[in-house]
């Protein structure tokens, strides 16, 4: 099996523009009468859905940020009704709010078809076994990836996140062929392998579908060979529906974008005008076909450029490169994003109202992230008591860990040691190399 | 009756004790007992001066974190038992040590003991029932 939907995924690129003309048209026509927060952004602009006559028509149209996500927290942005939406799934947001996302049915259906495709591409067919390791949840790795493999008709195994051990013996015993996580995760799997004396040999992968963080070159070798596999890199983001927005193909040269559904712009971070293939800029896509939270020119944050050379593996949808880095100060920490802001507010809503000069450090030891929070011991929370001092590390790195997802390490520094600055303070330092 | 300590935080770093001592040796401040409690990031240490008042303007405007802390100072004969003695009353009351340490005056045959307690009233209390020797200056 080559292709999941040939039709589409090799579609010549006149036939596909007409396509994705039509569906931007009836898109805007759908968002402009059941999204009043859009109606009131293209109103702002004096557009009407009339003024959209295809995708050429697209940089007409305003853009949509998290911020709007926020604003209209939970389900300000949906577009269809309520009883029309059949699945919600958020991530955590920079206030401590959600950002929520809804699905319809057929934005399921769309979204499982974008992952059987992405499956497809990396080898898999119906006779397969897949093994989904994304967290399942409200996060859209696993419960994603898990509807793409029964779509496809192969034996999905949800295993979820954790429990190492028992993943290393399912992926035995059962013979997955496919593994999805995050790679930082395959490594660790890798790791616990060796710990456990089991050879890769010993297991049946063939391929992994590894996202939800960026990752290098050099990472992905590595995977393939501890693991004995090749490593498929696999992109998306919840806003647009979750992992599957596009995905490597064999060339294991730049991930096609599935166009049909989601359409892909590069835009200067400065000027935001749109950019040419093969300049750099912000990702930004529209959702073309989707029902329950349709998003019209969303700002990724992403940085990337797009390719439409020819691809040796037969598809015509374009190519996004890696992601080389962000327009805002998100930070991903296996696999969790995070803000500096949010990591703020754990310490400033601390029990001891705490206002620390604090320094964020990212690193990534033996391939995987870690995150160090030092924290200047000022007089409010310091203790002649070493217990104290340590209840408060341990506090903070609990309430770090309860209310964003992260595991981090709280180390508590002299005064004035940390780097301060007369502007916005450089607060965060990304050691990974990627 | 009690004894003020000063606390001054440190990180578990080569020459930050030194550092730190420096600053109180410039300032001509004499150490009376000085302990240090360790973990592997950072350590408190603790001491006791005749002029604490200074001690803290000095370490502060020298960029340290420090507090002042009142401890109980009890002084026992320099004998074996003396400070059982002392442990004794404290726990047969339920007053709880958090931490303590001591020094021997030598000369005059007396050891102090400084101690940092959960309930510093009745420790106080009954320490004096049993006719045990509070001290207030060092």
């Amino acid at each position: 099996m080559k292709y999941y939907n040939k039709k589409i995924e090799c579609m010549d690129r006149k036939s596909l523009k007409e396509l994705q003309s039509r569906r931007l048209v009836n898109l805007v026509e759908f968002v402009y009468k059941n999204m009043p927060a859009y109606k009131a952004k293209m109103d702002a602009v004096g557009l009407l859905p009339s003024h959209i006559k295809g995708i050429d028509d697209i940089s007409k149209l305003p853009f949509m940020t998290k911020q709007d996500l926020r604003d209209n927290y939970p389900f300000g942005l949906f577009a269809s009704k309520k009883r029309d939406i059949i699945r919600v799934h958020a991530s955590s947001g920079t206030t401590g709010k959600l950002t929520v996302v809804g699905y319809t049915k057929r934005d399921i259906d769309d979204w499982a078809e974008c992952c059987a495709r992405s499956l497809v591409m990396a080898g898999m067919s119906g006779d397969s076994v897949v093994h989904v390791a994304y967290g399942y949840g409200l996060f859209t790795g696993g419960l994603g990836m898990h509807y793409g493999a029964e779509k496809l008709g192969a034996m999905t195994v949800p295993a979820s996140g954790g429990n190492t051990a028992r993943q290393i013996l399912l992926l035995k015993d059962f013979g997955a062929d496919s593994l999805c996580c995050t790679p930082s995760y395959a490594l660790y799997i890798a790791d616990e392998m060796e710990k456990m004396g089991v050879k890769k040999e010993e297991l049946n992968l063939k391929a992994g579908l590894f996202g939800a963080e960026p990752w290098s070159d050099n990472m992905r070798i590595e995977i393939e060979n501890r693991l004995g596999i090749k490593a498929y890199d696999i992109y998306g983001l919840s806003e647009i529906s979750g992992p599957g927005v596009a995905m490597d193909c064999c060339m294991q040269n730049g991930k096609h974008v599935f166009e049909d559904l989601f359409f892909p712009e590069i835009i200067d971070k400065e000027t935001l005008e749109p950019k040419g293939y093969g300049e750099e800029g912000e990702l930004v896509f529209t959702t073309l076909n989707k029902q329950g939270m349709p998003l019209i020119r969303y700002r990724t944050r992403d940085i990337c450029t797009l390719t439409d050379a020819p691809c040796a593996c037969g598809r015509t949808l374009v190519r996004m490169t890696r992601v080389f880095g962000r327009t805002d100060d998100m930070l991903i920490i296996r696999g969790v994003n995070v803000f500096p802001s949010q990591i703020e507010s754990v310490l400033m809503n601390s029990d001891e109202s705490i206002a620390p000069h604090y320094f964020i450090t990212v690193d990534r030891v033996n391939m995987q992230d870690t995150i160090e929070i030092k924290v200047e011991v000022n007089e409010k929370i310091f203790s002649d008591e070493v217990k104290e001092l340590e209840n408060l590390k341990k506090k903070l790195e609990h309430d770090l860990f309860t209310m964003i997802g992260i595991n981090a390490t709280v180390k508590l520094v002299s005064p004035n040691t940390l780097p301060r600055s007369e502007g916005k303070a450089r607060r965060v330092e990304d050691l990974r190399t990627l | 009756m009690t004894v003020n300590q000063i606390a001054v935080f440190l990180e578990n770093k080569k020459g930050r004790l030194s550092e730190m001592t420096k600053v109180l040796g410039d300032a001509g401040i004499d150490l009376v007992a000085l302990t240090i409690a360790d973990t592997n990031e950072f350590g408190i240490v603790r001491f006791v001066t005749k002029d604490n008042e200074k001690v803290l303007r000095v370490l502060k405007d020298n960029g340290y974190t420090a507090t002042k802390t009142e401890l109980l100072g009890v002084e026992v004969s320099d004998v074996p038992g003396g400070l059982h003695e002392v442990l004794k009353v404290l726990g047969e009351n339920d007053v709880e040590i958090e931490y303590l340490y001591s020094f021997a005056r030598t000369h005059l045959q007396k050891a102090v003991i400084l101690f940092k307690v959960n309930d510093t009233n009745k420790a106080l209390i009954v320490l004096k029932e049993n006719g045990i020797n509070l001290i207030s200056a060092i």
